[in-house]
């Protein structure tokens, strides 16, 4: 065995806290669902929501634990990617309040929808077994082909979730292929081994099969997380689905898709043969990646397509920390993942929460939706601008950490062209996140925007926590920065 | 600790403004600004003017990359401390006259700002001297941007740009340069991003000539020198006028300082070539400033474009590396500082009592005006640098050092003052003097809330003038440290 793992904690309490706790939490969610209200189905969901997070902190340190015969590991690394994940649905779930499916018969499904897809992005960080990185992903994703259909009785919804479905099966059938292939080549489908057959070839004729496998998992993950260019999807169906969803989609799957990227390349692709094609392949995608995304987003007219652009281009930023890549799941690359997912994270779910309240109640998601809102609703202004200055990584903000920590560890590795690039992509990202600034503070109110949008108390709280949260991550980032 | 308290305070103040509305918040920030300026005072007073970095804090920021909150304070960054707290009470009481909407989150922003440029002036590590730059550019981008003139949106959007590409572009320098560094003191990293370990660097001739450009762009956009300056007359036209002081009177400061520390020090071989491009560049800025503003029908654009031509000179003395251009910057920077703030308080009054800044609709105000006319003359005989005053003294030294690096230069600098005399006694002539308007006989002297702001300011003027010690004394170490350091390599 080349792994060493403890197993003696496998004895002493129940493995996998998070994900058994999820699952069971998921479907006891669907029992309380015959009372159909949101009154008791949102604080049930937060309640487990808040359980599973503190569980999860309790393997923090307690070295590599191996479950079910070493297909999954838990890990520091993921334990933290855990942690991101579900702190984003925690932060993300009290929006789910005067949801357009309140009152629904199948209102409990979604929430048990969420559940179910968070035990998805936790496999997919803790997977060690390609099969297992199979299911995560495709737990995650049938959840939410269904809920970017949320809507039954709207096209847009309807037209979302076909396509992200049609899409996302096909790169599914991509990735699985791939994983094939490189079983094929290596014989095993454990990370380690890989590993070792990748660095030690028996057999040179296998070599094409294993690389053609690589690269076909490459872009089926390069799907999940939309890199350009496999993102042809994402606007359209982050504009269909429900707003709600459309957040979950952007950061939960992002943050799980990437900790899996990385994971995939630092322990089963670290030779310098597998490097030699990888490493051009990820570079040319996150050029392309940053440049379709900041592009794109600059055109649009549609605050919500704006960000689905923009979520493209942060998946061009992450992919730098990809490049940046030192061959542990530690150190300045992995940790640079990991600030930049938090950060990101929190910040889009701020900014899909505004954008919700406004496109709900106000019916429009243009930028003129937003126009006086500084006026009307100060908090909600003060919130998004936060989140558009992260997102733009603007000091005092958590995003400028995250961009920077991404930066310096590629600088570290002496790709500076592509961090030259990076920099001048986010001075074009200015011009679109000023945009909703401009207009909530220096536009005035029109006729359809002079009404103040319904807030509720609770919404406001997680609002304010949702920016200070940001503001935090940007003035004390040490104590977070560093810990993997 | 005082340091930190310095940087604290007003943020603390700026959250605890949130309980206050209207005429009660400013009275709360100007209070508060106060209480900034008395411990910046008492700084001043405890000062040991014979050692350099005092009232340093050091403070672990982000360990595992050797980032340091590390703050401390010599002789120069005292001198603008001083001159922030000093200008921030005096902007807020300059503001009394005008009611803002939302009062408390504009008193609120620029209390927020002061922190950030009082953490310019003593960051002694290059991110948190980053950190804090940008600090200081948010809340002036609303300050701005949501209480402006008309164009605001459009005005503010190009400074914001402008400003922010600038800074990025120093923000990659210092990352290159971080990586040249050596091992944190605290040993778990392999970098650290402290000023003196910037100042130890061997870099070779050819990297400090493109570094000095990364760096330079950020000073360069925030003075503005040059060809950058494009987003000034706009900016500080459209801004309120609290707005208007805080940019021309403290921040642009923030770039003459940033040369005058995170620059030549640092790159001193990228300095000493390209030296003689800035130097024409400033030429150039001063002679364009002076006679664009000869032109200017609008008070207010007027002294911004004098303010160009001035930003000019001290860029010039800066570059010149020499001691007295060095001095002169230092001391330049507070009596402009004074200056300037005086000028558009001035110009804030006379438009508040007549709603117009247009000179051909002014005329013949001193009539009715004899405090307006004599503290308007003060300010404006300062800012002429005539003798006596603290202009002088500034232009003097700078002048000289630019003299000294180059005769030709100096004597084609020397003509900002002659254009200066030009542009502003013509104002001075056109607005109080001249014809009667029809504003004559029916406007207001100033009142007595308004010679408050104003009598500090001209002591101000006459104590530089004529005590310029008093300050060149304390900025003399700093100065001669960061020469040396120059000459080091």
């Amino acid at each position: 065995m080349i792994r060493e793992v403890k197993t003696s904690r496998y004895i002493q309490r129940p493995p996998m806290f998070a994900i058994v706790l999820l699952s069971v939490f998921g479907l006891g969610n669907l029992f309380l669902g015959f009372l159909r209200s949101n009154r008791i189905l949102l604080p049930a969901a937060m309640l487990m929501l808040g359980t599973v997070l503190t569980v999860n902190f309790l393997d923090w340190n307690a070295g590599p634990q191996s479950f079910f015969n070493g297909m999954l590991i838990v890990d520091n690394f993921s334990v933290v990617f855990t942690g991101i994940v579900v702190l984003t649905a925690l932060l993300l779930i009290p929006f789910s309040e005067q949801y357009v499916l309140d009152g629904q018969p199948n209102l409990a499904e979604y929430y048990s929808l969420l559940l179910f897809s968070l035990v998805g992005a936790i496999m997919m960080v803790a997977y060690n077994h390609l099969l297992m990185l199979f299911l995560g992903i495709e737990i995650l994703s049938v959840a939410m082909y269904v809920l970017a259909g949320a809507q039954k009785t709207n096209l847009r919804s309807n037209e979302a979730a076909l396509k992200y479905f049609l899409m996302g099966a096909f790169a599914t059938g991509i990735l699985l292929f791939g994983v094939a292939l490189v079983y094929g080549a290596t014989g095993t489908f454990e990370l380690a081994n890989i590993r070792f057959a990748v660095q030690n070839p028996t057999n040179a004729s296998l070599t094409p099969m294993l690389y053609i496998g690589m690269l076909m998992m490459l872009i089926g993950i390069g799907f999940k997380v939309s890199a350009a260019p496999f993102h042809f999807w994402t606007p359209d169906v982050y504009e269909g689905t429900p707003t709600f969803f459309t957040a979950f989609m952007s950061t939960v799957v992002k943050t799980a898709g990437f900790a899996a990227f990385l994971k995939l390349l630092v322990q089963a692709f670290p030779a310098a043969s597998a490097q030699g094609l990888w490493l051009p392949t990820l570079t040319a995608m996150c050029v392309l990646t940053l440049a379709i995304g900041n592009v794109g987003a600059v055109a649009q007219n549609s605050a919500k397509r704006m960000l689905a652009y923009s979520s493209v281009s942060h998946a061009g930023y992450l992919l730098i920390g990809l490049v940046a890549f030192n061959g542990e799941l530690e150190g300045a690359s992995a940790n640079s993942i990991f600030f930049y997912s938090l950060a990101y994270s929190v910040a889009t779910v701020a900014a899909f929460g505004v954008l919700k309240l406004v496109s709900e109640q106000r019916m429009r998601e243009d930028y003129d939706g937003l126009n006086g809102l500084a006026k009307t609703n100060p908090l909600l202004a003060f919130v998004l601008t936060v989140a558009m200055l992260s997102l733009a990584g603007i000091p005092l903000t958590g995003g400028f950490f995250g961009k920077f920590f991404v930066f310096s560890a590629a600088v570290e590795n002496g790709h500076i062209g592509l961090v030259v690039f990076a920099v001048v992509m986010s001075m074009v990202s200015i011009y679109y996140y000023l945009r909703p600034i401009i207009a909530m503070y220096m536009r005035d109110t029109d006729a359809d925007t002079a009404e103040p949008l319904q807030v509720s108390g609770f919404q406001s709280a997680a609002f304010l926590l949702l920016a200070l949260l940001t503001v935090v991550l940007g003035v004390l980032p040490g104590i977070i920065a560093g810990i993997l | 600790m005082l340091t930190v308290l310095l940087l604290l305070w007003p943020v603390a103040a700026a959250l605890l403004l949130h309980f206050f509305k209207g005429s009660a918040a400013r009275v709360a920030a100007f209070g508060a600004a106060l209480v900034e300026f008395v411990l910046a005072t008492y700084v001043a007073i405890t000062f040991n003017s014979s050692s350099t970095d005092q009232f340093s804090v050091n403070l672990p920021w982000i360990a595992s990359a050797g980032i340091n909150f590390h703050v401390g304070m010599d002789g120069l960054s005292l001198l603008l401390v001083l001159l922030t707290t000093f200008l921030v009470p005096i902007i807020l009481l300059a503001s009394f006259r005008r009611s803002f909407e939302n009062a408390s989150a504009f008193y609120a922003l620029v209390l927020f700002m002061e922190t950030g440029l009082i953490g310019v002036f003593t960051a002694q590590d290059a991110f948190l001297f980053y950190f804090f730059w940008e600090v200081a550019l948010i809340p002036i981008y609303f300050l701005a941007g949501v209480w402006g003139g008309i164009n605001r949106a459009k005005v503010t959007f190009k400074f914001f740009l402008y400003t922010i590409v600038g800074s990025l572009f120093m923000l990659a320098g210092f990352v290159y340069l971080y990586f040249q560094t050596g091992p944190a003191a605290n040993g778990l990293a392999a970098h650290n991003s402290d000023l003196a370990s910037f100042y130890n660097l061997s870099l070779s001739a050819q990297e400090q000539s493109w570094l000095f450009w990364l760096i330079f762009a950020a000073f360069a956009v925030k003075m503005p020198i040059f060809p950058f300056h494009t987003w000034q007359p706009d900016t500080y036209t459209e801004s309120p006028a609290p707005a208007t002081m805080l940019l021309s009177g403290i921040m642009l400061k923030m770039g003459i300082y940033g040369c005058m520390r995170w620059l030549l020090p640092v790159v001193p071989l990228g300095v000493s070539q390209w030296q003689n491009l800035v130097l024409i560049l400033s030429i150039i800025g001063i002679i364009y400033g002076a006679i664009i503003a000869i032109r200017q029908q609008d008070v207010k654009r007027l002294i911004a474009y004098s303010s160009l031509s001035h930003v000019g000179l001290m860029a010039a003395g800066v570059f010149s590396l020499t001691q007295i251009g060095l001095q002169g910057a230092s001391i330049q920077m507070l009596a402009h500082g004074v200056n300037v703030v005086g000028m558009f308080f001035i110009a804030d009054c006379i438009e508040r009592r007549t709603n117009t800044r247009l000179i051909p609709d002014l005329g013949g105000l001193t009539r009715r005006t004899p405090l307006l006319t004599v503290c308007f003359l003060v300010l404006l005989l300062g800012t002429v640098a005539l003798p006596l005053t603290n202009g002088f003294v500034g232009e003097f030294l700078l002048l000289g050092g630019v003299y000294q690096y180059n005769a030709w230069m100096g004597a084609v600098a020397g003509i900002t003052i002659i254009l200066a005399a030009v542009y502003l006694l013509r104002m001075f002539q056109r607005v109080m003097l001249g014809p009667d308007s029809s504003f004559s006989e029916t406007i207001t002297d100033l009142t007595g809330a308004e010679l408050a702001v104003l009598v500090p300011l001209i002591v101000l003027v006459f104590w530089i003038g004529l005590f310029p010690n008093t300050f060149l004394h304390l900025s003399e170490g700093s100065v001669m440290g960061i020469l040396s350091e120059v000459v080091k390599r």
